[in-house]
């Protein structure tokens, strides 16, 4: 079964790229949603039977590779770990593929769209089923590739093809870490396959590794170096500035693979190496201020930005840095908990961010948005549940994960946990402010659509922001102009999803993090025998308890009181603070930074080697000179070719008296 | 007399050869009587024939067998090159029917001698005294100089044919005194018994004969100094001939070399490593030098080959396990990228005629995009670029090469390797880059799967290795 669920996107892949041109788009939609539903079905099959009963396995599909003492395998590792993945990217990617049906359903390549989907799922459940790093690796580019083709599916839009070579360039940084992490766990261990890893990775703790002149931890730098490829792919602080940028691809786009599945990979993969991130107090400390303060800073931007996706994007963003907290002080499940819920809510946000930009044809500036609320019921009912769930309300699924992950900052005796535990916090509080603030712009008030920007011929009609503007314009409006809710069949994803992210905690807590632990995940996540965060997450002061819940209060009353009761305040407040409203607009000024420091010095390089040393140097000497000599030797060489019997029959004499000359008088005795 | 009867050789060890001989037999006999209309009816049995031969190789024990009192050696090394020179063999075979039919020549004996070649070919593979091995080399060698000409009316086959025949001579007459000088200072034909007889020293005279040795089987393999034959060849004789010259014979030769060397002479490796080493590195300098003023493909491809038998070569010059392995796993994907080039030549037909030359692919991007892509593919793969089939052949020879410490070596084949590179990518960039000419005919089914295996081949090889390896490393465990 375990092979079926990750082959079937490979045939759906297969099928929509090879013969989506000649059996059409209709049937490529069709095949490949089918095929990821049947995984999907079966991924809960398979969830339910090794967490709540038999346990993980193993299937060694081949032999990949041998060289030297290099070994490594195809081979499927199943276990919790892998079961909670498979359910979250199959069921994510399932309900995402049937949501594009709609979407996508006036794109003329549909087919490319479906194949690229397909092709992402199924490098996705590579990563995740991985038994070695270099499965994990294969899985890991894999995604990556999957993830530039589908961010620039709009090739003939200059901003998408920017935005997918900065999300390709950016992960390279990562990878590159990445990829000397695993030389360096190979170096040391001996062996890539985890099992082997794991079994002799106690001692690396204590080991000491000697490399441009110092001695270095080995576990350390092991971890740090693996977990630059998790910052890179997970968007992290000082890496995480393609995530927004990548907001330029298609919806549905977004939210599989910019929400719920690829961008997790970095914690997925913490979590699987446990083992050897366990032993490093250090790495453990560095993931965790990383984590926090993404968590506050992509927090901080979200608050001010005014597209529908970018401020769902950073939001992802700041909920990854928690995901990273957790990791950090030992509460793993609690880290993939989060992940868990977090594909549930955020996805439900992403497609119901695209049912909103669907419904106002193409429209993403909240500011031109307002009063949908009753144009587009279900969608905004379904974005109440998600906003609810990622604001961490009692109850709903965000409210579980998130309050265990703030309560195990507190709880953890790691370096670093006041700092996590008090911007985590703030997080929280203005996580609940730019959520309700994107849900007041876009549903509630008057609505600011319909003239102004783009539909200037029926402004003349309107006085500005009056209340009857959405009365007046419903009945001239142009059928196409007024929004509108989606087709049924992107309103069926929103709907599983809602229930998803209302029930996923309440239904999973106990066995994630609560008292269901040991017998769910099984050895799946390691813990150090010193580590008793899960049990001491739960004994934390009531005040603790209670932190996130008034955060989310005091954020959602804030918003209320900004959006709905007195509007002008906001206004107000970015005037008066002009400075600190462009540093946040801007993003704290990270894009000019990086094009400064890198960007402009790697052109001028780039300008000085070509003009100068390419100019002057390589073309004067070097290969258009090697060239000419190439082409010399050449003609030399066919000079000999003279077509004369007797002169390759001298050619051949020749040779064999030169191998006995050179026997006689140079050559070893 | 009990005792004769007990001698008689143990045939089952011999079982394909002799399919194939009795094959050869009966198919002259039908073509005798029936004449040209056979050809079809011969040309079919023959491929199957070729087939079985292959399938009974594989089924054969994998326990080294000896018979004919030593002179015949089946190990795992003779089945796994075996393979490989009946795949080349049947391959061309497939191939060959629809080209001779176009230029009217198509004749019964063409499968008949393709079938008595590869019988030699796998005797000499199987070669394990000079005897065995002058026999099995002029049964090859004869049928092969008939196939050069056999396209009698065309003056350039006929000289080409010729031309292989008289330096063909020479090789077998210095293959002949080398074999003679190495009997009369070790007393004896047999590999082994020769081995035995040179423990701890080899007199001048044995050199010499391993010279003379040397020399001939590097005619067969087309190795500098003894290539000269070999672009004249390539360029004149029919398409599907050339196919066959690249492939089988090259395998043989080469397997017989690995084999001579390994198994004869094991006491004076640093005597024939260092012809080896010269032969490899003078093959892989005019491989990658004289390719580049080439407009004509098939002449192009003589080339390369000249180049990539030198790549071959720096594996056995290592002189260690891992380098056969290398050398067998470097013919094995050499053999299937070559047959993929030759199909797409076959294919390159226009309304006039078949054509040869670079510059007939100009735009071929645009008129046959999947041909395109798989003749690029193969050219890549030639070239050696990762993470293509091509690249794991130089791949696996190289390091062979660095574990021996044969450092220059390996220096050298890089950057040759990368000279190389030049002449495939403009192939690439012609078809690609250059205005669409005349586009060709729609070629065959048969061409079709040829290109199209070949060229899944050299794309996913990287994918799973792991088969081709391992029997490639059992194979040279064998010699050892």
């Amino acid at each position: 079964m375990i092979q079926a669920i990750v082959f079937l996107p490979l045939l759906g892949f297969l099928i929509a790229g090879l013969f989506g041109r000649v059996i059409g788009p209709r049937p490529s939609e069709f095949i490949t949603t089918l095929l990821l539903g049947v995984a999907a079905v079966m991924s809960w099959i398979v969830f339910v039977q090794v967490g709540f009963g038999t346990g993980g396995y193993k299937v060694v599909l081949a032999n990949w590779m041998t060289s030297g003492t290099l070994t490594v395998e195809w081979a499927l590792r199943v276990d919790t770990l892998t079961a909670v993945m498979l359910v979250v990217v199959n069921t994510v990617s399932a309900l995402v593929h049937l949501y594009s049906i709609g979407y996508m359903h006036e794109d003329p390549h549909r087919p490319r769209f479906f194949a690229y989907l397909s092709l992402f799922t199924f490098a996705m459940l590579m990563l995740v089923t991985s038994d070695n790093l270099v499965q994990m690796f294969f899985g890991w580019e894999g995604v990556g590739l999957a993830s530039y083709l589908l961010i620039g599916f709009w090739y003939q839009k200059p901003t998408a093809v920017a935005a997918a070579m900065k999300a390709f360039i950016v992960n390279r940084v990562g990878d590159f870490g990445f990829a000397l992490g695993i030389f360096l766990v190979f170096v040391l261990t001996g062996s890539v396959a985890y099992d082997a890893v794991f079994a002799k990775a106690a001692p690396l703790a204590s080991q000491t590794f000697h490399f441009i002149g110092y001695d270095w931890n080995a576990a350390t730098i092991a971890c740090l170096l693996l977990f630059m490829g998790a910052m890179g792919k997970s968007a992290q602080f000082l890496l995480h500035t393609w995530l927004p940028d990548a907001m330029e691809g298609p919806t549905p786009v977004s939210a599989l693979i910019h929400a719920a599945t690829m961008v997790t990979a970095g914690v997925f993969m913490v979590a699987r190496l446990s083992p050897i991130f366990e032993l490093s107090q250090t790495a453990l400390t560095v993931i965790i201020i990383v984590g926090a303060t993404t968590a506050f800073f992509a927090a901080t931007v979200g608050l001010v930005q005014n597209d529908i996706k970018r401020v769902i994007a950073y939001s992802t963003c700041s909920q990854l840095g928690y995901m990273f907290v957790a990791l950090g002080v030992g509460a793993y499940s609690a880290g993939i908990f989060h992940l868990f819920t977090h594909a549930f809510f955020k996805a439900l946000l992403f497609l119901g961010a695209g049912s909103v930009i669907h419904a106002m044809h193409h429209e993403q500036d909240i500011r031109h948005m307002g009063g949908l609320q009753s144009k587009i019921p279900f969608t905004a009912a379904m974005m109440t549940i998600g906003t609810l769930a990622l604001t961490g309300f009692p109850f709903t699924a965000g409210f579980y994960s998130k309050d265990a992950i703030i309560e195990s900052a507190f709880a953890s005796h790691t370096p670093g946990q006041t700092y996590a535990f008090l911007l985590l916090v703030l997080s929280a509080f203005m996580t609940s402010f730019y959520s309700w603030r994107l849900y007041f712009l876009t549903f509630t008030g008057a609505p600011r659509w319909g003239h102004g920007a783009h539909h200037n011929d029926h402004a003349h009609h309107h006085d500005h922001g009056d209340a009857d503007d959405h009365a007046h314009a419903e009945p001239h409006g142009h059928g196409d102009h007024t929004p509108h809710e989606s087709p049924i069949v992107m309103l069926i994803p929103l709907a599983v999803l809602g229930v998803g992210a209302l029930l996923a905690g309440f239904i999973f807590a106990g066995p994630f993090i609560g008292a269901g632990y040991d017998a769910f995940w099984k050895g799946a996540l390691f813990t150090g025998k010193d580590n008793h965060i899960l049990h001491d997450m739960h004994e934390v002061p009531t005040w603790v308890k209670l932190s996130p819940f008034v955060a989310m209060v005091l954020g959602f009353a804030l918003s209320w009181l900004f959006y709905v009761k007195n509007p002008r305040l906001p206004v107000a407040l970015a005037e008066s603070q002009p400075i600190l409203y462009r540093f946040l607009l801007n993003k704290w000024y990270f894009d000019e930074l990086y094009d400064f420091l890198f960007v402009r010095p790697a052109k001028a390089i780039g300008r000085f080697l070509w003009k100068k040393g390419d100019g002057a140097v390589i073309d004067g000497l070097g290969p258009d000179g090697i060239s000419a000599r190439v082409v010399d030797v050449t003609h030399a060489v066919v000079r000999l070719q003279t077509g004369y019997i007797y002169h390759y029959a001298f050619a051949m004499l020749m040779g064999v008296a030169l191998f006995v000359t050179w026997y006689m008088f140079g050559g070893a005795h | 007399m009990p005792t004769a009867l007990a001698s008689f050789p143990n045939l089952a060890p011999a079982l394909p050869e002799l399919l194939l001989a009795l094959t050869a037999l009966v198919l002259v006999l039908i073509g005798a009587f029936r004449g040209e209309q056979s050809t079809g009816a011969v040309s079919g049995v023959a491929f199957v024939a070729l087939v079985g031969a292959a399938i009974l190789v594989v089924l054969q024990p994998s326990a080294t067998a000896v018979t004919f009192n030593g002179a015949f050696v089946v190990d795992a090394f003779a089945r796994f090159m075996k393979v490989a020179a009946i795949i080349g063999g049947a391959t061309v075979l497939l191939m060959a029917g629809g080209y001779f039919q176009r230029i009217g020549e198509s004749r019964f004996e063409f499968p008949i001698l393709v079938v008595t070649s590869t019988l030699g070919i796998m005797m000499m593979i199987s070669a394990s005294d000079l005897i065995a091995l002058y026999l099995g080399l002029e049964l090859s060698s004869l049928s092969l100089y008939v196939i050069a000409a056999i396209d009698r009316d065309n003056t350039r086959a006929t000289e080409a044919g010729l031309k292989y025949f008289v330096l063909g001579a020479l090789s077998s007459g210095m293959l002949l005194y080398g074999a003679s000088l190495v009997y009369g200072f070790t007393g004896s034909v047999g590999f082994a018994q020769i081995s035995a007889a040179l423990k701890g020293h080899g007199s001048t005279g044995v050199i010499f004969g391993l010279a003379f040795i040397l020399a001939g089987l590097s005619f067969k393999i087309s190795a500098v100094p003894f290539h000269m034959w070999t672009p004249d060849v390539y360029e004149g004789a029919p398409t599907p001939v050339t196919a066959f010259f690249a492939g089988a014979p090259k395998i043989a030769a080469m397997a017989l070399l690995v084999r001579i060397v390994m198994q004869a002479f094991p006491s004076i490796t640093a005597q024939w490593q260092q012809i080896i080493v010269f032969v490899a590195i003078a093959s892989m300098g005019l491989g990658a030098f004289a390719a580049i003023g080439q407009a004509n493909l098939k002449r192009l491809l003589a080339y390369s080959s000249i180049g990539h038998m030198g790549y071959a070569l720096v594996g056995l010059a290592a002189g260690t396990s891992n380098g056969v392995a290398g050398v067998a796993i470097y013919m094995a994907i050499y053999l299937v990228t070559t047959l993929g080039t030759f199909a797409c030549i076959l294919a390159m037909r226009t309304k006039d005629g078949y054509v040869e030359k670079i510059d007939d692919l100009a735009g071929l991007g645009r008129t046959n995009p999947g041909m395109a892509f798989a003749l690029a593919m193969l050219m890549f793969s030639l070239a050696g670029i990762p993470p293509l089939a091509g690249f794991f052949a130089k791949w696996y020879v190289f390091v062979a090469a660095v574990e021996a410490k044969l450092y220059a070596l390996a220096i050298i084949g890089v950057l040759t390797s990368a000279v190389g590179a030049f002449y495939y990518l403009r192939v690439v960039k012609v078809m690609y880059f250059d205005e669409p000419k005349e586009s060709f005919e729609p070629m065959g089914g048969i061409l079709q799967g040829v290109i199209g295996v070949s060229a899944i081949f050299t794309l996913f090889f990287w994918l799973y290795p792991a088969p081709l390896v391992s029997a490639a490393s059992a194979a040279a465990k064998s010699l050892f």
